[in-house]
């Protein structure tokens, strides 16, 4: 999967999840989702079990942190760097 | 008669216990029950120095841990009142409810100096503490100031029970936040229920997962302070995390656990709970919102040795009825479980609209009164006159809640007829969401409902009409209601439209909005 079909996933996922009726180019790779109240605690879980599902990868609950969950381009970094084992 | 005041608690068990750990920060930072006390005595010889007198109210703009505890005590020993607020929320909000009380004092966390400015006493807590972020003009005292002042020996005799304790703010229905003011008589009969019912003893380990400004703390703190037990305190991050949840629950072997039915089903959902040994628990309390069945069955399968526990109650009023859960859930039970009797020191009535009982088994309001009930609102004699009735000479508190009781279950709950809704356990005012969207320049009109949903308990729709021209995208409005107003109130959903539908009368038709969002 390239770098950019896993971003668009991702976003389709916050879309319909937790920003129904919003316009897919109003989430910018680029938009703060933890700090801007886009995603709660809660909205965070369910993000992460979905990422764990979707991608095959296993989030450890430290890595579930603001850093790397903040935007769609921190989620994919971190997918990859788990997919590629550097992290 | 003796004195019912909450810092009895803690000096009786630091004489009784002066060696045993009160509480204790989960990255280990600890205090006996002798350090607890003296540390809270310095707090209120630095506090009554300062000028605060009794009745007064202090500020605390704090993350939880061992240090705010101190100061709850430390506060409460100068005879005035702490008023904790969500050092997470908007500096606005914080700012209009320490104003609402006229702080004498307030302690803030260094990241939050932007509010500090609401009291010439601000007393500042950070164990980093960056110089050159502290700055002079403030008049400002550092912690160590605090915990080295000379103690303050109390004059026990002046203790009132009906002092002031504390005032915890929840949402107002126009927009600013109310005050309910809680005090010594309020808690301590409460707390006093909590050991008739829990028999807690000093070999007992309370997890203290809610905020202090949310109302289920109350217990957290003051039942295990009682009896000598050891309180574990959880941070914000911490205690929204299940996975980490669900070992510390284990590490710290947990006895007696109480929180809203919404982390409990994170726990049991995402815990991974047969991976650790929970047989130390022995008490599972919630309270704050409907516990869902099919997640209570899910938890209660996982950890089938506790007693559980349905505690509710109004933050005016502290815990007034509970029901135990009979264990195991049956596979064909889908109903959610009862708020079932009145507790010991509460009296419970169910009224219609003309103030009269109803027939048992009929829906009415539940009213409650007994001395755990508030006596009103800070500064608002009219809003607490309008929940108040008097009934055999004795004030009734008005719940707002309708339920019916069953003879073998006590009271069901049925749900409200006003604009209150209840989400993870915090109380939310649609009107107080209303009047944060109607800040945004682009807004012309809005309006909030909620709407149930299986997982979430239930959801925040925004209505809104917005200049055309101008209009913001959704995620524009995720941020700036996270900018006005607490995470739990941030809106679930929000829907443009071109006006709002209207009653006859011209208001807003909420009706039409709900079947409108029902059928889409």
């Amino acid at each position: 999967m390239t770098t950019e079909n896993m971003k668009e996933e991702i976003r389709q996922y916050i879309l319909t999840e937790f920003l129904p009726g919003e316009k897919a180019a109003n989430l910018r790779d680029d938009t703060p989702l933890r700090t801007s109240g886009i995603l709660d605690s809660v909205a965070t879980l369910r993000l992460v079990t979905f990422v764990e599902e979707r991608f095959g990868i296993q989030v450890e609950a430290h890595e579930a942190s603001v850093e790397n969950f903040d935007s769609i381009n921190s989620i994919s970094a971190f997918i990859e760097s788990k997919k590629t084992g550097a992290s | 008669m003796s004195i019912l005041h909450l810092c009895n608690y803690l000096e009786a068990s630091a004489s009784r216990f002066p060696e045993r750990q009160t509480a204790i920060d989960p990255d280990g930072a600890a205090l006996t029950y002798s350090e607890l006390n003296d540390r809270a005595n310095r707090v209120a010889g630095f506090l009554v120095d300062r000028g605060v007198r009794a009745g007064d109210r202090v500020g605390l703009v704090l993350p939880k841990n061992i240090h705010a505890l101190t100061i709850l005590f430390g506060v409460m020993k100068a005879r005035a009142a702490y008023v904790p607020v969500d050092w997470s929320s908007p500096a606005d909000r914080i700012r209009t409810i320490l104003s609402d009380c006229q702080v004498s004092a307030v302690f803030v966390d260094s990241r939050r100096f932007d509010v500090a400015d609401v009291s010439d006493t601000v007393i500042v807590l950070d164990q980093n503490l960056d110089e050159a972020r502290n700055p002079s003009e403030l008049k400002s005292f550092p912690w160590e100031t605090v915990v080295a002042h000379a103690p303050y020996s109390a004059d026990v005799e002046a203790r009132h029970s009906d002092d002031l304790a504390y005032i915890l703010y929840t949402s107002g229905s126009t927009g600013i936040p109310k005050g309910v003011m809680l005090s010594h008589r309020n808690a301590v009969s409460y707390v006093d229920w909590c050991t008739e019912v829990f028999q807690p003893t000093e070999f007992d380990r309370f997890s203290s997962h809610a905020p202090f400004h949310f109302d289920l703390s109350i217990l957290d703190i003051y039942v295990p302070i009682k009896h000598g037990a050891r309180v574990d305190l959880i941070p914000d991050e911490l205690g929204k995390s299940p996975r980490e949840l669900a070992s510390f629950i284990a590490a710290n072997k947990i006895t007696v656990w109480y929180s809203t039915p919404a982390i409990l089903s994170l726990i049991a959902e995402f815990g991974q709970l047969n991976k650790f040994d929970y047989s130390a628990l022995r008490i599972v309390l919630f309270a704050g919102e409907v516990f869902p069945v099919k997640q209570l069955r899910k938890l209660t399968t996982k950890w089938p040795s506790p007693a559980y526990y349905n505690l509710y109650g109004p933050t005016e009023t502290n815990v007034c009825t509970y029901a135990p859960i009979p264990l195991p859930i049956p596979e064909s039970r889908n109903e959610p479980y009862p708020i079932g009797w009145a507790c010991s020191h509460c009296k419970a009535l169910v009224l219609d609209p003309d103030k009269q009982p109803v027939s048992q088994g009929e829906e009415g309001l539940l009213y409650i009164s007994g001395p755990s009930v508030f006596s009103g609102y800070w500064a608002r004699p009219s809003e607490t006159a309008a929940v108040f009735i008097e009934r055999e000479g004795v004030p009734w508190y008005n719940t707002g809640d309708v339920v019916r009781e069953d003879p073998a279950d006590g009271f069901i709950y049925v749900g409200r007829r006003d604009r209150m809704v209840k989400r993870r356990g915090y109380r939310i005012e649609l009107g107080e969401v209303e009047s944060a969207l109607y800040r945004h320049p682009a807004i012309l009109e809005a309006a909030v409902i909620s709407s149930p949903h299986p997982e979430l308990g239930v959801r925040i729709i925004c209505y809104i009409a917005a200049q055309e021209i101008s209009r913001p995208s959704i995620v524009d409005m995720r941020t700036f209601c996270n900018d006005h107003l607490p995470a739990y109130m941030n809106p679930d959903v929000f829907i443009f439209v071109d006006s709002l539908p209207r009653t006859s009368t011209n208001k807003i038709n909420y009706q039409a909005l709900i079947q409108m969002f029902n059928s889409a």
